[in-house]
């Protein structure tokens, strides 16, 4: 289903094939079984991770690994101890990917929609060269430019601050694609012109007429952004020394890494639990968030 | 039909040309700027120079770059993420399409808790992914020694030197399945249904349909998702880097080029070296998903 109001995406919004699929066709018992192979597939380490984060250290190495171990329950003791371990760092883990994610996917999402606008309702000097140069960055894989930033930042002071995660985090060519796209199905360039005639500034009008038309668009780069920044280890982990400023990827690796160090304690019931932690705050995002994320994927990757 | 680095979308009628575009364009070019062209510009710039214990930082052309051409450790990891995108970049676009027919086919139980399920883990992020299956793969509390224990049987580890390569494949196989069965599922929603119609009034069954009319209407995203596999594959770090606490034997320090410009700069300083390494890895990369998309794309 196409998200989007444009005249030309009109014949494409036709009734979900499944509709009338499901009415005309009956159930398969055969596709749903092999269906199901996946879905335990998918969901197997995900039980696993659940089941041992009600185990202490011991218990993870005296029983087995997909069942309880019989007569101790330590899932709430292992929360509390995430969060109290190293004088409460997780939290702190927790605050800064937040931080990552609200200035680094916020902003990036916001120079796409600025950009994605630009490009798809203004025709202006050089808009060639900036196709050229966004395209041929695209196949450039981040974590090649990874390490030569890091050098560079190092050099002006950034490595070890926020900014050395928060800066690269702000360009997504994939985000400026979907916002260009979006902008140019989804507002209609007289109605701009409308605007314009009223007096209406640019980014009055941008603001006021146009952002809402983009919302399902916005929502969509967002949650890519979001995912990229949160997922985001290589680069956090070559910037940043001080374990204050990890986010909870790096940090959840230190503690699992500490175990190998001489003198280092095991927590690996915390990094079991951490990892929980942070997988169903992620999970409740996405599913809550579900509905944009699938709309956006079918206007962003299948459109003609 | 267009993939992301095609051509750009179809336009309406244009305003008149103008600079004016540049105040929405600008602030993304000007981070643009720093971000990706200031670091490829410093790793080209880095990677004709080479310090030397005599004489300091001196110009060296394209010494860093011969050497890399004749580098044996280099290859051996663009051997590795070579085969590793061979083998494991089909095998998950296959299932996920799998998967995807089956959701679009309209004759599963539960279909969305299928399509919710199998698009979860995507939602785990690949540091955790990693370190859960290194858990799962490990044979202390690992799930494959206790199966060894319970049944008396002896699994192999799949965190041997040989397998090593196939188990990080399963957890990039994991984590992506769902998010590319989206993707394909998405692009089967908007074909048509008329033509469904028409099909089966013609007489062609299922697996006729989807070798008509489905594959070539998603080709599209198909070509999409085998580029982003493809980049995804060229940059493998996160994996190999999280389980190397458990294999410090099986994965080298030099086990994919990503994780050889990491060691070189980190633990060997040789920086300019490493700029090197980049600067061949980005040249690569985008010489293959130059070439998938051209041909993805050759007769569209």
């Amino acid at each position: 289903m196409t998200t989007t109001s444009a005249p030309k995406a009109a014949p494409r919004t036709a009734k979900p094939v499944t509709l009338s699929s499901k009415k005309r066709r009956k159930g398969s018992v055969l596709l749903t079984v092999l269906t199901s192979l996946m879905a335990v597939y998918a969901l197997f380490p995900l039980a696993w991770l659940l089941i041992n984060s009600t185990k202490t250290q011991e218990g993870l190495f005296s029983s087995f690994g997909l069942w309880f171990d019989d007569g101790k329950f330590a899932l709430f003791s292992n929360i509390a101890d995430t969060f109290t371990y190293n004088d409460g760092i997780y939290t702190r883990w927790l605050l800064n990917t937040l931080l990552y994610v609200v200035l680094g996917a916020g902003g990036a999402t916001l120079l796409a929609l600025l950009g994605g606008y630009g490009l798809a309702k203004f025709d202006f000097v050089g808009k060639k060269a900036v196709f050229a140069i966004v395209i041929g960055a695209v196949a450039v894989p981040p974590t090649a430019l990874a390490v030569p930033t890091f050098l560079m930042f190092s050099k002006m002071g950034l490595t070890n601050t926020p900014w050395a995660v928060i800066i690269p985090s702000l360009i997504s060519p994939f985000g400026l694609y979907l916002m260009w796209t979006f902008a140019a199905q989804a507002i209609p360039t007289e109605m701009l012109e409308a605007a314009r005639v009223d007096g209406a500034g640019e980014f009055r009008t941008l603001f006021k007429i146009s952002v809402p038309l983009l919302m399902p668009g916005l929502i969509t780069t967002l949650l890519f952004t979001m995912v990229a920044t949160i997922n985001n280890y290589f680069l956090p982990l070559i910037m940043l020394k001080n374990p204050d400023w990890y986010p909870l990827t790096v940090g959840l690796n230190s503690w699992n890494a500490q175990a190998a160090t001489a003198g280092g304690e095991a927590v690996f019931n915390l990094v079991i639990t951490g990892s929980l932690i942070t997988v169903v705050l992620l999970l409740a995002a996405f599913l809550s968030l579900q509905r944009f994320w699938q709309s956006g994927l079918a206007a962003g990757s299948v459109k003609e | 039909m267009a993939v992301p680095l095609a051509a750009p979308p179809p336009q309406t009628r244009r305003v008149r040309r103008s600079y004016r575009g540049w105040q929405f364009v600008g602030p993304f070019m000007v981070v643009f700027t720093l971000v990706f062209l200031a670091p490829i510009a410093y790793a080209i710039y880095l990677s004709l120079y080479r310090n030397r214990l005599i004489g300091g930082n001196a110009f060296v052309g394209l010494d860093n770059y011969t050497q890399a051409l004749q580098d044996a450790q280099f290859w051996s990891g663009v051997g590795r993420v070579g085969l590793f995108l061979i083998v494991q970049v089909p095998v998950m676009l296959f299932l996920a399409l799998l998967v995807a027919l089956a959701l679009d086919s309209g004759r599963l139980y539960g279909k969305s808790f299928f399509r919710v399920s199998i698009f979860l883990p995507y939602a785990v992020p690949a540091v955790v992914a990693a370190l859960m299956w290194g858990f799962i793969y490990g044979s202390q509390f690992g799930l494959i020694g206790n199966l060894n224990d319970a049944l008396g049987i002896s699994l192999p580890d799949p965190l041997k030197p040989s397998l090593i390569l196939a188990s990080i494949g399963n957890i990039t196989t994991w984590t992506f399945i769902g998010y590319n069965m989206l993707i394909f599922y998405s692009a089967l929603q908007v074909v048509p249904k008329s033509l469904y119609e028409s099909a089966e009034i013609d007489g062609a069954g299922q697996f006729r349909v989807i070798r008509s009319i489905k594959l070539p209407a998603i080709r599209g995203a198909l070509v999409i998702a085998t580029i982003f596999s493809i980049i995804g594959s060229f940059q493998l770090f996160n994996e190999p880097a999280i389980l190397r606490n458990l294999a410090p034997n099986a994965i080298t320090t030099y086990f994919t080029p990503n994780f050889y410009a990491y060691s070189l700069t980190f633990s060997g300083q040789q920086i300019n070296y490493s700029a090197a390494i980049a600067v061949v890895m980005a040249v690569i990369t985008m010489i293959v998903a130059y070439v998938v998309q051209l041909r993805g794309t050759k007769d569209l």
